[in-house]
C-alpha cells in the first residue's frame, strides 16, 4: 500500500464519522426528534473520503443534496453540521439552510445544493475566478448519476473544458436517481464516456475503494492544479439507504442491497490496513470509539443549542 | 453638457467599473468579439481582453451559474443574457442559486452580480424576443430588480448595482437603446430603491417603467394642453421599490394610473396597486386605481398587432381623462 500510514488512519476514522452521523441522524428522524427530509450517503464513505484526501485544504467543493459526507471530509466542525441539522442558530447556516444546504465557507466548502445538478454549473464559476486570478488552488464538484442526464451537465462541462477550468468533477453513481436506476436512465455503460464529447479525460472507478477512488483523484487534481483542465471522474458505488425519507425503496431488491452491503467500503479498508499491518484490531476498536464519541458530542452540542429567534427572520436575504 | 445614447451610457459605465475594479469582467453570448446584439459591449473586448470580455457557448444556465459561482467567490460578473425571453433557461441557477445562497447559508455568502438582458416589443421579433418577464423577478427575495430609462439613469444605477452586494437583475429596453440624454462623463451612483418625479403635477399620477416613461411624459404633455396636469413616476428600482414616492404623489394628486409594458396579469402594475391600497394614500383616492399594462397575449409579430398589446401615447392618454373626469 502506498499510503502513509496516518493518512489511513486519518481517512478511515472519517468514514467512520461519516457513518456514524447518518445513522445518528437516521435515528433522530425515526425517533421523531427533527423535521424535514435528509439524504443519507451510508455506503458512499469511501467516493467522499477518497476524493476529497486529494485536495489541498485550500482547494474548493461543491456538494449536493447527499452531502454530509464530503462536508466531514473537507474537515467542517461536526457540532456545527449537527447544529445546522437539528435547526439551531449555532449551525454551519444558523438552522436556515439544514441538512440539504450545510455550507462551510471557511472550510471551503461552498455549500451542498437541493437542486439535482445545481452546484455544476456553480463550479464553473468557482474554476473560473481561480484562473483569472492565477491561483494554485482548484475546486472539486460533486454531483450524482442523476445529475449527469440534466442539461446543465451538459452547458458546464463544455464551458469548464473549453476554457480549461481547474475542476474536478466527481460522479458519484450511487446506481440511482430516487428510483430511477442508471440502466433505465442511461444509454450508456459509464458516466464517464460522456467526458469524450467534450474532450476531456473521464475515469471511472470503484468508488467503494478508498484507496482506488484516492489514486484517481490524485492524478485528477494534480491534471486540474497543472492548468490541463477539467476531468470527469466517476466513482461507482451504492446508498444503503432510500433517496430520502418517503422511499419504500419499490424499485431494488433486498438481494441487490445485501449483494452491495457486502462490498462495504469501511470493512474493505478496515480489514485491508489489518492485513497490512497498518494498524491493529484493537486500535481499530479505538477509532471507533472515538468517531462514535465525536458524533455524541456533536448531538449533545446541538441538541443543547438554542433555536433561531424569530425576531431575526428577515435577516441574511440581502448583503 | 454632452448627449450619449443609452447604449453608450451602459458602455460607458462598463468601461469606467471594469477599469476601477479588477473583479468585474463580462460575459455573455457575443459580448465580445460581436459587441453584443445590441452592441452595448462594441470595443470593450479589445480594450480589456479576451478574459474580461468573456464570450460564451450558448448556454445561458452555464452563463447564470458561472456568474453565480464567480461571485460566491468574490468576482464581480456582469452576466448578459441576449433577450429577457432566455432568462427562462437560466432559471435554475438565478432563482434557485443566486438568489437564494446567502439566506440559505445563514448570510454567511454574497452574490455580488449583475444579470443584463434586454426586455420589451417593438422591434417585430415577436413571441420569443419580445417579453418584459420583470414580474418574475421582483417576485424572488433575494434579487434586486432595477428598469432604467434614460441614459443618465442607466449608467448611475448600472454603477450602483455592479457595486451591490446582491444578484442585481436589470432590465435594460431595446427601443431606449438608440435614445438620448445628458450624461456627465464622470462617474456617478444613483441608488436603488429611490425613485424619480419625472414630471410635476396635481391632477392624476402615472407611475410608468421603462418605455412607458418617455410616452407618459409625452402623454402629459398632451394632457396639460388640455388642462389635466399629471404627475409622472418613475420608480426605476421595481425591488425594492420605492413605496414612499409613490404613495406620496397620490396622496398630492387623488388619482394613479399605472403603466408598464408587461402582461396586466400577476405584472408589476397589480404590486404598485396593491401596495397603493393597503397604504395611507387610500384615503385621498378620489377614483379607483388604474392600470394600463400590455395584453394578456404572447406578443405578435404583426406590426398593426404587435403596437396594439402595449399602451401607447393615446392610450396613456384616454385612461388619464377617464381618470380625472
Amino acid at each position: 500500500m502506498k499510503l502513509q500510514p496516518d493518512l489511513a488512519i486519518d481517512m478511515l476514522k472519517k468514514m467512520y464519522e461519516i457513518r456514524f452521523f447518518e445513522e445518528t441522524v437516521d435515528d433522530l428522524f425515526a425517533r421523531g426528534l427533527v423535521h424535514g427530509t435528509m439524504h443519507l450517503s451510508v455506503g458512499q464513505e469511501a467516493s467522499a473520503v477518497g476524493s476529497i484526501y486529494a485536495l489541498n485544504n485550500e482547494d474548493y467543493i461543491l456538494s449536493t443534496h447527499r452531502g454530509h459526507g464530503h462536508c466531514i471530509a473537507k474537515g467542517a466542525d461536526i457540532n456545527l453540521m449537527m447544529a445546522e441539522f437539528m435547526g439551531k442558530e449555532t449551525g454551519y447556516c444558523r438552522g436556515r439552510g439544514g441538512s440539504m444546504h450545510i455550507a462551510d465557507m471557511e472550510g471551503r466548502n461552498l455549500g451542498a445544493n437541493g437542486v439535482v445538478g445545481g452546484g455544476i454549473p456553480l463550479a464553473v464559476g468557482v474554476g473560473l475566478s481561480l484562473k483569472m486570478r492565477r491561483s494554485d488552488e482548484i475546486v472539486m464538484g460533486f454531483f450524482g448519476d442523476g445529475a449527469a442526464n440534466q442539461g446543465c451537465f451538459h452547458e458546464a462541462l463544455n464551458m469548464a473544458a473549453i476554457w480549461s477550468l481547474p475542476i474536478v468533477y466527481v460522479c458519484e453513481n450511487n446506481q440511482y436517481g430516487m428510483s430511477m436506476s442508471t440502466r433505465r436512465a442511461l444509454a450508456i455503460e459509464r458516466i464517464a464516456q460522456r467526458a469524450d464529447a467534450y474532450g476531456i479525460p473521464g475515469v471511472t472507478v470503484d468508488g467503494n475503494d478508498v484507496l482506488e477512488v484516492y489514486e484517481a483523484a490524485r492524478k485528477a487534481v494534480e491534471t486540474a492544479r497543472s492548468g490541463e483542465g477539467p476531468i470527469l471522474l466517476e466513482c461507482v458505488t451504492y446508498r444503503w439507504k432510500g433517496h430520502s425519507k418517503s422511499d419504500q425503496e419499490l424499485y431494488r431488491t433486498k438481494e441487490e442491497l445485501q449483494a452491495w452491503k457486502k462490498k462495504d467500503p469501511i470493512a474493505r479498508f478496515r480489514k485491508l490496513l489489518v492485513s497490512e499491518g497498518v494498524i491493529t484490531k484493537e486500535e481499530v476498536a479505538t477509532i471507533e470509539e472515538e468517531a462514535n464519541r465525536t458524533i455524541a458530542t456533536a448531538l449533545e452540542y446541538a441538541q443543547s443549542s438554542p433555536e433561531p429567534d424569530v425576531d431575526t427572520i428577515l435577516e441574511g436575504v440581502y448583503a | 453638457m454632452r448627449e450619449i445614447t443609452y447604449a453608450e451610457a451602459i458602455r460607458e459605465a462598463l468601461r469606467q467599473e471594469m477599469t476601477r475594479d479588477e473583479s468585474v469582467f463580462l460575459m455573455g453570448e457575443d459580448v465580445g468579439r460581436y459587441g453584443g446584439a445590441f452592441g452595448v459591449s462594441y470595443g470593450l473586448m479589445d480594450e480589456f481582453g479576451e478574459e474580461r470580455v468573456r464570450d460564451t457557448p450558448i448556454s445561458e444556465a452555464g452563463i447564470m451559474g458561472a456568474a453565480t459561482g464567480a461571485a460566491l467567490m468574490g468576482m464581480r460578473p456582469v452576466a448578459e443574457i441576449m433577450f429577457m425571453d432566455f432568462t427562462t433557461i437560466a432559471m435554475d441557477q438565478l432563482v434557485n442559486q443566486a438568489a437564494k445562497l446567502r439566506f440559505m447559508f445563514g448570510g454567511k455568502a454574497e452574490v455580488p452580480l449583475v444579470l443584463r438582458t434586454p426586455a420589451g416589443s417593438g422591434t417585430g421579433a415577436a413571441a420569443h424576443h419580445s417579453q418584459s418577464l420583470e414580474a418574475w423577478f421582483v417576485h424572488v427575495p433575494g434579487l434586486k430588480v432595477v428598469m432604467p430609462t434614460t441614459p443618465y439613469d442607466v449608467k448611475g444605477l448600472l454603477l450602483s448595482s455592479i457595486r451591490d452586494n446582491n444578484p442585481v437583475v436589470f432590465v435594460e429596453h431595446k427601443l431606449l437603446y438608440k435614445t438620448k440624454g445628458q450624461v456627465p462623463e464622470e462617474e456617478y451612483t444613483i441608488p436603488l430603491g429611490v425613485a424619480e418625479v419625472r414630471r410635476p403635477g396635481r391632477d392624476l399620477t402615472i407611475v410608468a417603467t421603462s418605455i412607458m416613461v418617455p410616452r407618459a411624459l409625452q402623454a402629459a404633455e398632451a394632457l396639460a394642453e388640455e388642462g389635466i396636469e399629471a404627475e409622472v413616476v418613475d420608480p426605476r428600482t421595481l425591488r425594492p421599490l420605492d413605496d414612499e414616492t409613490i404613495v406620496g404623489s397620490i396622496i398630492k394628486t387623488g388619482r394613479a394610473l399605472i403603466a408598464h409594458e408587461a402582461c396586466k396579469t400577476g405584472g408589476v402594475g397589480a404590486e404598485i396597486a396593491a401596495t397603493i391600497a393597503e397604504s395611507e394614500a387610500f384615503d385621498y383616492l378620489d377614483a379607483p386605481i388604474k392600470r394600463l399594462a400590455g395584453l394578456d397575449i404572447p406578443v405578435p409579430y404583426n406590426r398593426n398587432l404587435e403596437r396594439h398589446m402595449v399602451p401607447q401615447v393615446e392610450n396613456i392618454i384616454a385612461a388619464a381623462r377617464d381618470l380625472v373626469r
